[in-house]
């Protein structure tokens, strides 16, 4: 068959298993005063809509910051613009400015999961498309399979498509990003990523690998000469993104401020949801040991996924080496989905969770051989091997994994099985969220520490493999 | 190896990754990924036919089989034969798990989350029949090694069943039985093609008794088993041998079918209650189109008949007063009257049905062809019923299509006219799904389908040129414009409130054009095949 056809018959099983997720709940539904996500966005679209550019971040009797006030970089609030233009036409009643709090109907649904389908077909699905076709190893088949995994990670379909957010953009602009360093276009790739970059803050945990590796590369150029040149013009392309993105912002000082202030709440407290704050810990052990790393060499997109924080932004990076070592991003991308499961369960969205969790697993062990792509050495388990060479030679390493792996996926359908059915005691009624991000929490651990591992030992890996070719 | 210890053998296998001595895993992912998709249908839209099926369930539960075809509380009575009953009622016994209340008769349209959730998974789960069959369908096809697996044809055929759109959205999404019905209909023909004869037939029989819209081909069946079977050999030249008629198996093979409808009708026949069961399973009284025109003859007629009326009335030649009220297009179940053209009857619809299957069951007679031939002879039997039946639903082509999936990936003639029958048909499907929510699903999947068919099958045939000619393709290419037209363009103008059911018309009527011609086409192709065919790869 030929790869257009593949490619399509891919696109079109990631964009129906998306369709059908919507179908289900939102956060939120239903659940006066506050509702959740989904209402927090049709209320920006109501804000962006009816107010002045310079209200938008500003606390006024028309805009109450402490009803889902923006909190996210200008882009969003663009997009929120345009969105807010089309729900006028269809209907005036969507962003009536206050009358329109709360509103929740069929109507407006199908109009909000359309905007999120209409966004990830445009920007997040063409990047992961052409992420497979040029950077991934093997035949077509391959890189239709690696494609078809990739869209059917259910932590993002999840998020997006059921408790409803707009991240398949943010992401798929910094994927556009990456192709764009990839493909050796600096100035796309860095647009791209500033554009994310402005769309949600997230992206600053991105951000670190992507400055380190155009700076290396311009390093490598030669800092007199063309390296200079390319430096310049890197960092003009990013000013004047920047520049363009918050200009009704600029004309008085006090408005970037107070988006800042709204961006970077330092006010709240550290734990606003008992899920992706174990993260800011781990956060910034990373970005320390990425600096003294990684500052004098050019980074090859592989290492990326190692500079990453909350659920979404580390599952990204960990899809796209799905095909390099698919058991483990496999195993990754499960416990990513797991961990959100307190809040899905809030939503509703407990059967789209257990079937595309199933799906995915299920498919992408099969399409990419995963259980039996798990020698030691397609493990790169190598210092592994090394540490444990002394005591424990005989053992299986590979075999080891397998079983751990198993183990944990027991482990977290046990635990999800009990989250649902089983009433926690009364002492501790929060019993099975605090379980589930303990358990998460160790599992991140152990791949944070495997991949630094793996990203210590990929010098030696590419030389060896050298000699072997 | 049976089928349990192969897939216990599988899910073994995976676990420890050990590799596969014959690689089937690839039907299993199939079937375990079109499930997946099944079971996020869950929530999708689901129409009346639910309701009926609840319905069903609740009375074979709460009432006594005296009662069963006699319950009247709701507008959805028994329709089924009773096989289908009996299943209901072992079905009851699980839902009552699920959700007490849904089997309480005067519950009416109840719907509760689990209500949903059990009667969406029976289905799923009662597709494992289809999975089965599908597996022994693949077994009758020709072995080709050494072909990479997207281009086999068992592969092929296995993706164009499992995932066949048809089934798809109206069993998991509308909400139906199909897959299982065809799944016992696919298993009597895989059987046959094995020769074990005494099973096909004894799986059409229960077929017969679990649905008997499958009446429709029964004369395929009955003359095949007739010619192929009871006359045990034929001379040279592939003519009948009279003296090789064995009694035996016409005593053996009639025997297995009459035991089969004492066992389902047995009960209501000593009730005395076979009129009233007849008179619920065949209800005449219906109109000669349903509300939707299914895409066949007669909605060609009625378009023509609608043509007719309005020229001759703006050329003066005939009076408006004098013509009796159209109500085709009311949208109502009503009795029809046409203008212009003489009305239709129930009797007219049997005599035509008859008539247009009548040569291709004299051909099988005449010079059978083997399994291949008996197929091709259903395929005909099934489409000529759809294309002059009486209330025929838009739904019942896929008895045309599945088994012309089977024939698709042997030839590449078939091929051709399975992929103008199957594009045209599920487009015909398509306003059984017409809430907005459904619409990008149903295009998806329309797409899924229609883009892996015309691909495969070309890869499979690429040798001898294009399997559609030009004409072929733009009457496809046609479809595109006319779904923009019905479903996005059309409700946006003032004729919508005019006239809502003209996109329907439109549909069905353009639909109507290519399901003729791929009967056509088939007719010839039947009745040209030489029977140099012997040598055929499902002998």
């Amino acid at each position: 068959m030929e790869n257009w056809s593949l490619f399509s018959l891919c696109v079109l099983l990631g964009l129906t298993s998306r369709w059908a997720v919507s179908f289900h709940s939102y956060s939120g539904a239903g659940k006066p005063p506050m509702f959740g996500d989904y209402e927090a966005q049709r209320h920006w679209q109501e804000v962006t809509y009816n107010l002045p550019v310079h209200e938008w971040y500003f606390n006024t009797t028309n805009n109450d910051l402490n009803y889902w006030g923006l909190d996210y970089p200008p882009l969003t609030a663009y997009h929120s613009l345009v969105c807010a233009y089309v729900a006028k036409l269809l209907n005036p009643e969507w962003v009536e400015l206050h009358a329109s709090r709360g509103y929740e109907s069929h109507s407006h649904k199908l109009f909000m999961r359309a905007t999120v389908l209409f966004t990830d077909i445009l920007i997040y699905i063409p990047a992961v498309l052409l992420y497979c076709f040029y950077f991934c190893d093997g035949s077509s088949k391959q890189k239709v399979a690696t494609a078809l995994c990739i869209l059917l990670y259910p932590g993002l379909i999840l998020i997006d498509y059921g408790h409803f957010q707009y991240n398949s953009v943010s992401l798929g602009l910094a994927l556009w990003g990456i192709l764009g360093l990839g493909l050796g276009w600096d100035l796309f790739g860095s647009l791209a990523f500033t554009l994310a970059l402005n769309y949600k803050q997230m992206e600053l945990y991105h951000s670190l690998p992507f400055f380190c590796y155009l700076l290396g590369k311009c390093i490598k150029q030669g800092l007199i000469g063309r390296g200079f040149f390319q430096l310049a013009k890197i960092s003009l392309t990013v000013l004047v993104t920047f520049a363009l993105c918050w200009m009704p912002f600029l004309s008085d000082p006090k408005q970037p401020l107070q988006v800042l202030h709204r961006l970077f709440p330092f006010g709240r407290g550290l734990f606003e949801d008992k899920v992706a704050n174990t993260w800011c810990s781990l956060n910034v052990l990373i970005k320390i040991k990425t600096l003294l790393i990684h500052l004098p060499t050019t980074l090859s997109p592989f290492p990326l996924s190692l500079y990453v924080s909350s659920p979404q932004n580390i599952s990204q990076p960990v899809c796209l080496v799905i095909n390099e070592i698919p058991l483990i991003a496999i195993w990754f991308l499960l416990t990513s989905t797991f961990s959100m499961l307190p809040l899905l369960v809030k939503d509703g969205l407990l059967l789209p969770y257990v079937v595309t969790s199933l799906a995915f697993l299920f498919l992408s062990l099969y399409l990419l051989s995963a259980l039996e792509r798990s020698t030691e050495e397609e493990l790169r388990l190598g210092l592994y091997r090394k540490l444990t060479r002394h005591w424990l030679p005989k053992l299986n390493l590979s075999r080891i994994i397998k079983w751990k792996f198993w183990f944990s996926l027991v482990a977290m359908a046990a635990l999800s099985f009990t989250s649902v059915w089983l009433e926690p005691p009364a002492k501790f009624p929060d019993l099975f969220p605090v379980l589930v991000s303990i358990l998460s929490f160790l599992h991140f651990l152990g791949f944070i520490i495997y991949f630094n591992l793996v990203q210590l030992m990929e010098p030696q890996r590419k030389k060896s493999q050298k000699k072997t070719n | 190896m049976s089928a349990t210890s192969h897939l216990l053998k599988v899910v073994i296998q995976t676990v420890m990754a050990a590799p596969m001595t014959n690689d089937q895993s690839w039907f299993y992912a199939l079937a375990l990924g079109v499930s997946f998709l099944k079971c996020l249908l869950i929530n999708a839209y689901h129409s009346t036919d639910f309701e009926v099926h609840r319905n069903w369930l609740a009375l074979t539960h709460s009432l006594p089989v005296s009662q069963w075809y006699y319950e009247a509380t709701s507008e959805w009575t028994l329709d089924y034969p009773p096989l289908f009953a009996w299943f209901e009622y072992g079905l009851s016994h699980i839902a009552c798990f699920f959700d007490k209340e849904m089997l309480v008769v005067p519950n009416l349209n109840y719907a509760s989350p689990a209500t949903v959730l059990f009667q969406r998974l029976s289905v799923i789960v009662a597709d494992v029949v289809f999975f089965y069959a599908v597996k022994e369908c693949c077994k009758c096809l020709r072995e080709d090694k050494g072909k990479d697996l997207l281009g086999k044809p068992s592969f092929i055929l296995t993706v164009l069943l499992l995932w066949n759109f048809g089934l798809l959205i109206v069993d998991h999404i509308h909400f139906q039985y199909n897959g299982f019905l065809f799944g016992v209909l696919l298993l009597s023909i895989a059987r046959h093609c094995q020769n074990r004869h005494f099973e096909g037939a004894f799986l059409f029989s229960v077929l017969l008794n679990l649905k008997h819209i499958y009446l429709y081909i029964a004369p395929a069946y009955g003359i095949y088993l007739l010619r192929c079977f009871c006359f045990t050999q034929s001379n040279a030249d592939g003519s009948l041998q009279w003296r090789s008629f064995s009694v035996v198996r016409l005593v053996i093979l009639g025997t297995i079918v009459l035991s089969t409808f004492a066992v389902s009708f047995g009960p209501f026949i000593a009730l005395g209650q076979l009129p009233q069961v007849l008179s619920r399973l065949f209800p005449f009284k219906r109109g000669l189109c349903h509300a939707y025109w299914a895409p066949n003859i007669w909605a060609l007629y009625n378009i023509a008949d609608k043509a007719f009326s309005i020229l001759g009335v703006k050329f003066r030649l005939l009076d408006i007063n004098k013509l009796p009220k159209a109500s085709m297009t009311g949208g109502l179940v009503q009795e029809f009257q046409h203008s212009v053209l003489p009305s239709v009857s129930p009797l007219a619809t049997l005599v035509c049905t008859l008539l247009s299957i009548l040569p291709a069951l004299f051909k099988i007679w005449h010079r059978p062809n083997g399994a291949r031939g008996f197929l091709r002879c259903l395929v005909i039997c099934a489409l000529g019923s759809f294309m002059f039946g009486w209330h025929v639903h838009e739904k019942a082509i896929m008895m045309a299509i599945l088994p012309l999936s089977l024939l698709a990936v042997d030839s590449r003639k078939d091929a051709g006219i399975f992929l103008m029958l199957s594009v045209t048909s599920h487009y015909s499907l398509f306003p059984l799904l017409f809430t907005t929510q459904e619409l990008p699903i149903k295009i998806f999947l329309m797409l899924l389908f229609t883009i892996f068919s015309l691909a495969s099958l070309k890869t499979l045939f690429r040798k001898g040129g294009a399997l559609l000619n030009p004409l072929e393709v733009t009457y496809l290419l046609g479809l595109i414009p006319l779904e923009l037209i019905c479903e996005f363009v059309y409700p946006l103008t003032v004729w919508q409130k005019t006239f809502p059911f003209l996109p329907l018309m439109l549909t069905s009527v353009y639909c109507a054009l290519g399901v003729t011609y791929a009967f056509i086409r088939l007719y010839i192709s039947l009745l040209t095949c030489s029977d140099t065919t012997k040598k055929t790869k499902m002998q």
